[in-house]
């Protein structure tokens, strides 16, 4: 569990989280970056820019 | 082997390749490209033994300024400097594809939104006018008209960055409302789909519906042509089937490849273990050139 640093919801998160993955808060839709993973930390995730894909 | 997954985000992409890498007992460095620093000599402590470096950066600045770096310190990036830059420029992907006699769209370029409307007249409507540099179809515009041209044009003058007074002006393709996607490996395509959508632009990204697709010979050879005109490397080949009637395509066009191939929704469109094969590939070019 981890919390929404956007709108305080809890996020049930699965196992094999990742450093670096990006999570949507199902309550308020923002993209939350995990920074860490045990345990659980959450922040929001950087702005995708103009030059982002592939 | 040592690998070191550079990454900005990590997407489904990157995760199915941590998980086959990690099972198949490989040691994976994950390296945040926000995190590194680059001087002129020395390769950063997270970038020390390592085997091999995939490049998964996302964005395309970070992916050609640390590829270049990489190269520099001389280690062995997946994919190279060279690809990167050819790919994350649509004018140098023309003109490779072309010099490489590939099949590619008619493409010019001009610097004026007058030599551009010139352009645009020359080959009719609708015409494509797509940025230098971008992806995902984003600010892509098919132009249907004059009026059209001229107000585009001139939103993209004001945009501010000098890459939007590059104007990049190509051909419509009137493709069967779908295009081709091939993930490849030094120019062996792992798997293959269609991308179809109701909209002129068929990006999985934009929500285009996928499926497995077959390859045949003529797509296969167009395939390795144009790796081997970008130098090689973990490519998205982006294909669109020309001359269509009830017996198929008479020929493919190549309007584009792709370096940092996201793979996602291929995967979920085929049989094929995607992450499996490009983890296969790994090992075999890291046994070559170790």
């Amino acid at each position: 569990m981890a919390e929404c640093v956007e709108c305080g919801a809890e996020l049930d998160l699965h196992e094999d989280l990742e450093v670096g993955e990006i999570v949507d808060c199902p309550t308020c839709g923002t993209e939350l970056e995990v920074i860490d993973v045990e345990p659980a930390v959450l922040d929001q995730a950087p702005e995708l820019e103009e030059d982002w894909g592939e | 082997m040592r690998v070191g997954l550079l990454y900005s985000r990590i997407r489904r992409d990157e995760k199915l390749l941590l998980s086959e890498l990690r099972e198949r007992g490989h040691e994976v460095e994950k390296i945040d490209v926000r995190r590194q620093r680059f001087g002129l000599t020395e390769a950063p402590e997270a970038f020390a033994d390592l085997d091999v470096v995939l490049d998964r950066c996302g964005a395309t600045s970070r992916s050609l300024y640390v590829t270049r770096f990489l190269d520099a310190y001389g280690v062995p990036v997946v994919n190279s400097h060279e690809t990167a830059r050819i790919c994350a420029d649509k004018v140098e992907n023309s003109l490779a594809l072309a010099a490489a006699g590939v099949p590619t769209p008619t493409t010019e370029v001009a610097f004026t939104v007058e030599s551009a409307l010139d352009i645009i007249e020359d080959f009719g409507y609708p015409c494509v006018l797509k940025p230098v540099v971008g992806s995902w179809g984003n600010l892509m515009a098919k132009i249907d008209s004059r009026d059209a041209a001229e107000a585009i044009l001139e939103h993209k003058e004001t945009l501010g960055h000098y890459e939007h007074k590059v104007f990049y002006i190509q051909e419509f393709v009137d493709k069967p409302g779908r295009d081709i996607r091939v993930l490849a490996t030094d120019g062996e395509p792992v798997a293959a789909m269609v991308r179809s959508s109701e909209h002129w632009l068929t990006n999985a990204a934009r929500g285009a519906e996928t499926d497995s697709f077959e390859l045949d010979d003529r797509a296969r050879e167009l395939v390795a042509e144009a790796s081997e005109a970008v130098g090689g490397g973990l490519l998205g080949v982006d294909l669109m089937e020309v001359g269509v009637d009830g017996d198929g395509a008479d020929d493919y066009t190549v309007h584009e490849v792709n370096h940092t191939v996201e793979f996602k929704a291929l995967d979920d469109t085929v049989e094929t273990d995607v992450a499996g094969d490009v983890v296969s590939w790994l090992e075999d070019r890291v046994e070559v050139d170790g």
